[in-house]
């Protein structure tokens, strides 16, 4: 029966579940190194995930629902940054209030726009890669591998290659050293005469260009539908994954992966075993409360992440 | 006439409660080593922050090299060449030593990239030119303050300073450092560099400066060329009369023993030795000095006392009773008084007003505490009390105690602390950063409650306060007592020599 879970099929899943989830901790690692807490990452998921749905069967192209779902992450990230940074208003309540707005707005246009509350995608993105050979055209290895590696949506590799980026960005450029001393010390990158506010909105923005891109993910490649509600605390866990991971790139993407697993394994297991499904359902969710309480301790964040900055407090 | 670097005119600056620079005037010569001096809060740090453009001034004028600049952001003041070493320093402790020093204005390759190599090539090359090494590539979090300033130094050399403003650097150095700091500086001002010295100690002004100018509550009260004045002169004009500088001592009462402290083990943050087989008395009427270069044992040592800390293993008696490991709250109880260290951790809530501040540790206790609720006309009666007496300025018990010079903040944690009548005072540092004034204050204190008959366990990294005060001194290196001295029979460079871990050298203490 393992063998029947864990194949490469179940791996290659774990991959595109933990997509959405990497890109959103992505978000939170640049919003959190500039020392801005974003927990509206959740909304700007749902966001996302609505508007690529929309875009998409309004446009007849999956690619402009993607860019679409980007441009509403940034919005959101404007509104977020303007009342963090520019009116140092509490960052939480800020998230909180993004979130409550967006799980309203999604509905609310789902069904001024489509007259229900689960939208279909029409025109799907393309796998791009090695075309799965037939059984007995090659070797279990080889298809294995191809299905791991080589068999996935365009964003799969175009995460892969943000990853890539925002590690070399973060701590290989100006920008990055930057971005890290003023999450960590605004007074001292300050006196500098590192810009602290045009740093943390463009963390902020990138944030939501993130989250909206994961949410154009969960919803036009995952799901292949909308439906109200559908990121699911996607955003928080995101945000455990970046806490895990450290606040690197890196880290969070191993960890993303790890509670793509989790989450992967949930789907799995609902038609296999015999325990209730809502069990199998808290998997990914139990999976992000023990890690956390693993790395409490050892989980040191950026110094000034969720303190506005003021100046004249030397 | 030398040639003028920077002039400063009719400077005023307000705060919401103060006035923190009126109508100053301050002008340097290019090449000098320019002290300025004054009581906490007389408005140094204000006055060169408007200089290095961190704050506005609401009027007056500056001139750089006799042209009018407008400096309305810490760039333009790196554009003129001004650097400043804050107070606190400014450095971002996970970021290494060379990514601090090039944050802002880093060298490039191929356009996008951060060029390291350049970077830690004129890291070498700066530290070099000042007569020290500096490993580029440690961690900021893992080194020495000494060395932190250092990279402060570099920091504004790599943006091209020739004007170096420093404020207050010696603060939190040890006595080598500080020897050591100078040396840095005057190799600068041999490059022809300009430097502003702030500090409170008037016998670095004499070793160290040309001139220097003296500001009191916000105004120039005079300059003076090092060579026609003297440190009484300074002092006077600083806080505006004279001040004693020999402590005055009663001679020594002995009583019973308060503190007895047997083969005292503890472990520090990182779980390794920190305090070894100490073992110590203090009695009534006396007060033991602890001097020793910081992170010897010394912090760790208060916190087992105080119970912040638990002891690995010995024993604490307080008048005969064991209260090893007891909770802080008991201890407190048993009437241990403890001036930390770390005034802004662990003295008080600096968004808490003067008058909560003055309650912390006894809140739960009656007459402050009726049941559920605090009892604040009885709290505001005492705040105002306790001003009054120790002379908290400024005197409104509704301050939030953020506002507050640290000699003020100091003041508020010694009313607290002396109020309850304790057996044993334990003063960490009592008067780091503080300003003449403030110092002779809380001499004053300790020694007044030396001759009530109360023991005092006194922790310092200034000799000559250890000398001064203490009745006995205990000099503590690597988590052990290395001897017990008398001070009358002692010296600063006997002591300097043991805290530095000489003593097994015979040799060096001949040579020297
Ligand atoms: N950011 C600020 N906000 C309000 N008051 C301040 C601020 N900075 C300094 N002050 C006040 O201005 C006065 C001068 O402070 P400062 O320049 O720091 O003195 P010094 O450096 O000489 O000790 C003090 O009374 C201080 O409380
Ligand atoms: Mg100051």
């Amino acid at each position: 029966m393992l063998g029947d879970v864990f194949n490469a099929q179940f791996i290659a899943s774990s991959i595109r579940v933990a997509i959405p989830l990497a890109l959103a901790g992505l978000g939170g690692v640049f919003t959190e190194k500039s020392g801005v807490v974003n927990i509206g990452l959740e909304g700007m998921i749902l966001t996302g995930a609505f508007t690529a749905v929309a875009v998409t069967n309004f446009a007849k192209n999956p690619w402009v629902g993607v860019l679409a779902a980007i441009l509403v992450g940034i919005f959101l990230g404007l509104i977020h940054a303007i009342t963090c940074i520019t009116f140092k208003a509490n960052q939480i309540v800020s998230g909180v209030a993004i979130n409550l707005f967006a799980s309203g707005i999604t509905i609310f246009f789902c069904w001024l726009l489509f007259g229900e509350t689960q939208i279909m995608v029409k025109n799907n993105l393309p796998i791009w890669g090695l075309s799965l050979p037939n059984i007995g055209e090659a070797s279990t290895l080889v298809r294995n591998l191809i299905v791991i590696f080589a068999h996935h949506s365009p964003l799969v590799y175009l995460t892969i290659i943000i990853f890539l980026l925002s590690h070399i960005v973060i701590y290989k450029t100006p920008f990055g050293l930057r971005l890290r001393s003023v999450g960590e010390y605004p007074q001292a990158a300050d006196t500098m005469g590192v810009n602290i506010v045009k740093m943390r909105y463009i963390a902020v923005l990138t944030s939501g260009a993130l989250a909206g891109l994961s949410g154009s993910f969960l919803s036009l490649e995952q799901a292949h539908f909308f439906v109200k509600e559908m990121s699911g605390g996607r955003g928080f866990i995101a945000l455990a994954a970046m806490i895990f991971g450290k606040w690197t790139p890196f880290g969070t993407a191993g960890a993303a992966l790890l509670f793509g697993f989790g989450e992967a394994l949930s789907i799995r297991l609902q038609g296999v075993s015999a325990v209730p499904v809502q069990f199998i359902n808290m998997i990914p969710y139990l999976l992000a409360i023990f890690v956390l309480i693993s790395a409490v301790g050892r989980a040191i964040p950026p110094a000034a992440s969720g303190v506005p900055y003021e100046k004249e407090i030397v | 006439m030398p040639e003028i670097a920077l002039e400063m005119k009719n400077i005023t600056k307000r705060f919401p409660l103060v006035v923190a620079n009126d109508k100053v005037n301050f002008s340097v010569y290019k090449g000098e080593i320019h002290a300025l001096v004054g009581e906490n809060g007389a408005g140094k740090s204000t006055l060169m922050s408007i200089l290095y453009g961190l704050y506005q001034a609401d009027s007056g004028e500056i001139f750089i090299n006799g042209k009018k600049a407008n400096i309305s952001n810490p760039n333009i003041a790196i554009h003129l060449k001004i650097g400043m070493v804050h107070q606190h320093f400014m450095l971002v402790p996970p970021l290494t030593v060379a990514e601090n020093i090039i944050l802002g204005m880093e060298p490039r390759k191929n356009h996008f990239f951060i060029d390291m190599e350049k970077a830690i090539k004129k890291v070498e090359e700066l530290s070099e030119s000042m007569g020290f090494k500096i490993d580029p590539e440690a961690k900021i979090e893992n080194v020495s303050v000494g060395i932190q300033q250092r990279v402060e130094i570099i920091k504004v050399l790599f943006r091209g300073a020739e004007i170096l403003i420093m404020d207050e650097p010696t603060a939190v150095l040890t006595p080598q450092e500080v020897e050591e700091l100078f040396e840095i500086l005057r190799s600068l001002k041999k490059q022809g560099k300009t430097i502003i010295f702030i500090t409170h100690k008037l016998n670095e002004v004499k070793d160290l400066s040309d001139r220097v100018t003296v500001m009191r509550r916000g105004q120039v009260v005079g300059v003076k060329n090092i060579k026609d004045t003297n440190q009484e002169e300074i002092a006077s004009m600083m806080v505006g009369r004279k001040v004693i500088f020999k402590v005055e001592k009663k001679p020594l009462n002995l009583g019973k023993v308060t503190l007895k402290v047997e083969k005292l083990e503890a472990l520090n943050n990182k779980g390794l030795p920190a305090v070894k087989d100490i073992s110590f008395e203090i009695k009534e009427g006396e007060i033991l000095g602890f001097a020793g270069v910081e992170g010897n044992g010394q912090t760790e040592l208060v916190e087992v006392i105080t119970g912040l800390r638990p002891a690995s293993s010995g024993k604490i008696f307080l008048n005969n009773r064991d209260i090893t490991n007891d909770s802080p709250r008991s201890i407190r109880e048993d009437k241990i008084a403890h001036i930390p260290e770390d005034r802004r951790r662990r003295g008080i809530i600096s968004d808490y007003t003067v008058a909560e501040n003055l309650i912390l540790g006894s809140h739960y206790l009656s007459p402050f505490n009726k049941g559920l609720s605090l009892n604040f006309a009885v709290i505001n009666n005492h705040a105002n009390h306790l001003i009054k007496i120790f002379d908290i300025r400024p005197s409104d018990k509704d301050n939030l105690l953020k506002s507050l010079s640290g000699g003020n903040q100091q003041k508020v944690i010694v009313a607290r602390e002396l109020y309850g009548e304790p057996k044993l005072l334990v003063a960490a540092q009592p008067t780091r950063g503080l300003d003449v004034g403030s110092i002779e204050f809380v001499y004053q204190q300790i020694l007044n409650e030396r001759d009530k008959g109360k023991a005092i366990l006194l922790i310092s990294a200034d000799l000559e306060e250890i000398l001064s005060l203490a009745d006995r001194i205990a000099v503590i290196y690597e988590g052990k007592i290395v001897n017990i001295l008398d001070p009358k029979k002692t010296n600063e460079k006997e002591i300097g020599l043991l805290m530095t871990g000489s003593t097994k050298n015979k040799e060096l203490l001949k040579v020297k």
